[in-house]
């Protein structure tokens, strides 16, 4: 018989706490808001001699992340966590640690990028590094962020993935927000991620390798095409560990979540805290005996488009809420990944471009229900509005 | 102070006229206020130049807190040669 | 009834609004609730008007926005009534609990307000004497949870001592739980 052991905690906390359980080879980082208590808290774990952890405290983000490629190249289990404008400054590592196809884990406490300076949730940070060739997933709460992490680790490793994974959650929504969550013993999250055997390290001198060669005009194509091909594949790898997980804690995960998508015609589209508000909403909706629902996102790369696709094909009209701006288009990175993958299918709904909480502007309950109101209208309109902004003054 | 909406904007970035901070009046932070006895003071210039927040002035011949802005810090108490410069609780 | 318990804490920074709300919520958590506890951060720093806010249910709480029509609002500065807008979205059955060595009627009065519950205590005398600073956090939290009996007063006691141990000396743990218990007794309604 095994005890849930509840605890209330924050957003970053969870996430030093995850870490610390997971007892990474090594943590390079740089604190910034509204990552901060990540790297805080753990430096504690570390200096109170809790984790075996080699904590290398760097003088940027570009270095932590490059650091993080060293550490992994040499075959270490390796964690890190960032936000916003630090994200946008490891970009060019990104690229690199991706590429490699070293299993870094990053949290990123979704903020909004400069300027104007604001240290608020939105996913613009996230979004800037969507062609990075990591994989992206959401969490909507703080339970989230926890469980979300030791996936992460493990679907990383997963020796057909080898990829980088960045767990995302909103910041300070979700970072600054104490909940209650059901926490794992250490042993089990061990057993859960095993012990990382990488396929190759520059330590393994028995076993000599190059990491990041030149490949030119004859070669560069091959690579990235075969690096392509990895990141799909990992989806069914990513769904896998979800279901392992629930196994395991009774939390089961996908890669989307159908929330009284159950002959719905009206549904929104939605990404982390904001997937909670909406459940509120529909559920309020669906008390009036309106067929509405709700699609959570939680991975964004790879894209689960089939998954997406069986969920809204039969849908009326839906609403795709977009925390971040594709400027100079006609709606968010959501709204363009999905309106693509229905593009082929003769019947698709009418898809209708949001954009709301821009630098953490609130999203509350009133304005989804008019999101919902909308959405009834369009249908019978027969077409969508231009691109919508959510709570902006005109 | 009335939010500009975002058709406002369109024409300026986020570029504000100069000295806006002025609007900000950080006075009523202030749980303790310090007070200059002018018994003591010896107009060294020590408060004004360790306010943090350019809120200790001079008009010449004396030294004087602008209490719209002091925060209240009473880093100009502790810096005071002569202890010229008490903390008090603010009226509630 | 709504089936969540909303509260609004209005404070400067460096009062400890924030620990309050999360003491609170903890508490109840450890009561068998559902709880989520957040600050409104902006650039500001200590002295600067702030607010805390907490959510308690039976239920589990999934919504993420801000607390825009609390239940319960508790004022730990009374020079912010009249600076900060304590009464927004406060509906005509809210409670108001202010520090304050001022009644429950002079507060009405300068509030001008005909409804609304108000509830007084003088959470910065009482934590000058138990605990020798001006930290009106937790005797605010004790006379909460009189006026809103949510959790028990054992509850909160326990609660704080497990909180606040190994962080802070044992007789400025005595002081808090002491400055708790003084504010639950003490607390004034009309």
């Amino acid at each position: 018989m095994k005890t849930v052991k509840r605890i209330a905690i924050e957003g970053n906390e969870a996430a030093a706490l995850a870490f610390k359980q997971v007892n990474p080879d090594v943590v390079a980082a740089y604190p910034i808001t509204p990552s901060t208590e990540v790297v805080q808290k753990f430096s504690e774990y570390v200096a109170n001699g809790e984790v075996d952890t080699e904590f290398v405290p760097v003088e940027s983000e570009h270095s932590a992340m490059s650091a993080c490629i060293g550490a992994a190249a040499a075959g270490a289990r390796v964690m890190t966590s960032t936000a916003s404008q630090g994200l946008a400054l490891m970009w060019e590592m990104l690229y690199i640690a991706s590429a490699l196809r070293l299993p870094i884990v990053m949290t990123v406490s979704n903020r909004a990028l400069s300027a104007p300076i604001n240290i608020h949730g939105d996913h613009s940070d996230a979004m800037g590094a969507r062609d990075s060739g990591w994989i992206q997933i959401f969490s909507e709460n703080v339970q989230e962020i926890y469980d979300n992490i030791f996936q992460a680790v493990k679907i990383a490793e997963n020796p057909e993935v080898r990829l980088p994974v960045m767990v995302g959650y909103d910041g300070f929504i979700t970072s600054h927000s104490e909940e209650i969550i059901e926490i794992l013993d250490d042993e089990v999250v061990q057993s859960f991620i095993g012990k990382y055997k990488p396929a190759y390290s520059l330590l393994d001198v028995d076993n000599p390798i190059s990491v990041g060669p030149l490949a030119l005009t004859d070669s560069y194509f091959e690579f990235k095409v075969a690096q392509a091909y990895a990141l799909e594949n990992s989806l069914p790898i990513i769904k896998k560990v979800g279901k392992e997980y629930g196994d395991l804690t009774g939390r089961y995960y996908d890669v989307i979540e159908k929330y009284k998508m159950d002959g719905a015609e009206y549904v929104v589209v939605a990404m982390s805290s904001t997937v909670g508000t909406a459940r509120e909403v529909v559920d309020a909706l669906r008390e009036k005996g309106l067929p509405v629902g709700l699609l959570k996102i939680r991975v964004f790369r790879p894209f689960p488009t089939e998954d997406i696709i069986n969920a809204l094909k039969d849908v009326k009209v839906v609403g795709i809420l977009d925390r971040s701006m594709v400027p100079g288009s006609f709606g968010g990175p959501l709204y363009h990944e999905i309106t693509s993958a229905l593009y082929h299918f003769e019947k698709r709904p009418i898809a209708q471009p949001y954009v709301y909480g821009l630098g953490g502007r609130d999203i509350t309950t009133q304005h989804i229900e008019k999101v919902f109101e909308e959405l009834m209208e369009i249908a019978k309109k027969g077409k969508p509005n231009p691109l919508t902004y959510i709570g902006v003054r005109e | 102070m009335k939010l500009p909406g975002w058709k406002e904007l369109v024409k300026t970035a986020p570029i504000l006229p100069a000295g806006t901070s002025k609007e900000y009046k950080t006075g009523d932070w202030r749980t303790f206020r310090p007070e200059i006895d002018y018994n003591k003071c010896t107009t060294c210039m020590f408060c004004w130049l360790f306010c943090p927040d350019s809120a200790v002035k001079f008009d010449g011949t004396k030294v004087y807190i602008d209490y719209e802005y002091c925060k209240g810090c009473g880093l100009c108490a502790a810096e005071c040669p002569v202890k010229a410069i008490t903390m008090k609780e603010e009226e509630k | 009834m709504k089936d969540m318990l909303e509260i609004r804490w209005h404070a400067r920074a460096g009062q400890g609004a924030k620990t309050a709300s999360y003491l609170l919520a903890e508490t109840a958590m450890e009561a068998g609730k559902y709880i989520q506890a957040f600050p409104e951060y902006g650039p500001e720093r200590t002295g600067a008007p702030m607010k805390a806010y907490t959510r308690i249910s039976d239920k589990p709480i999934r919504i993420h926005s801000q607390i825009y029509n609390p239940d319960v609002v508790v004022v730990l500065d009374k020079s912010l009534i009249g600076k900060v807008n304590i009464l927004e979205g406060l509906p005509s059955e809210g409670i108001i609990i202010v520090n304050t060595t001022q009644t429950p009627k002079e507060v009405r009065a300068q509030l001008d307000i005909s409804d609304r519950k108000i509830y007084t205590v003088d959470a910065t005398g009482i934590a000058l004497e138990t605990i020798g600073r001006p930290i009106p956090n937790t005797p605010m939290l004790g006379a909460l949870i009189k006026v809103v009996p949510i959790i028990s007063l054992e509850d909160v006691l326990t609660q704080l001592k497990k909180k606040f141990e190994g962080r802070f000396k044992p007789e400025v743990i005595e002081g808090n739980l002491n400055a708790i218990k003084r504010a639950y007794e003490e607390v004034k309604e009309e």
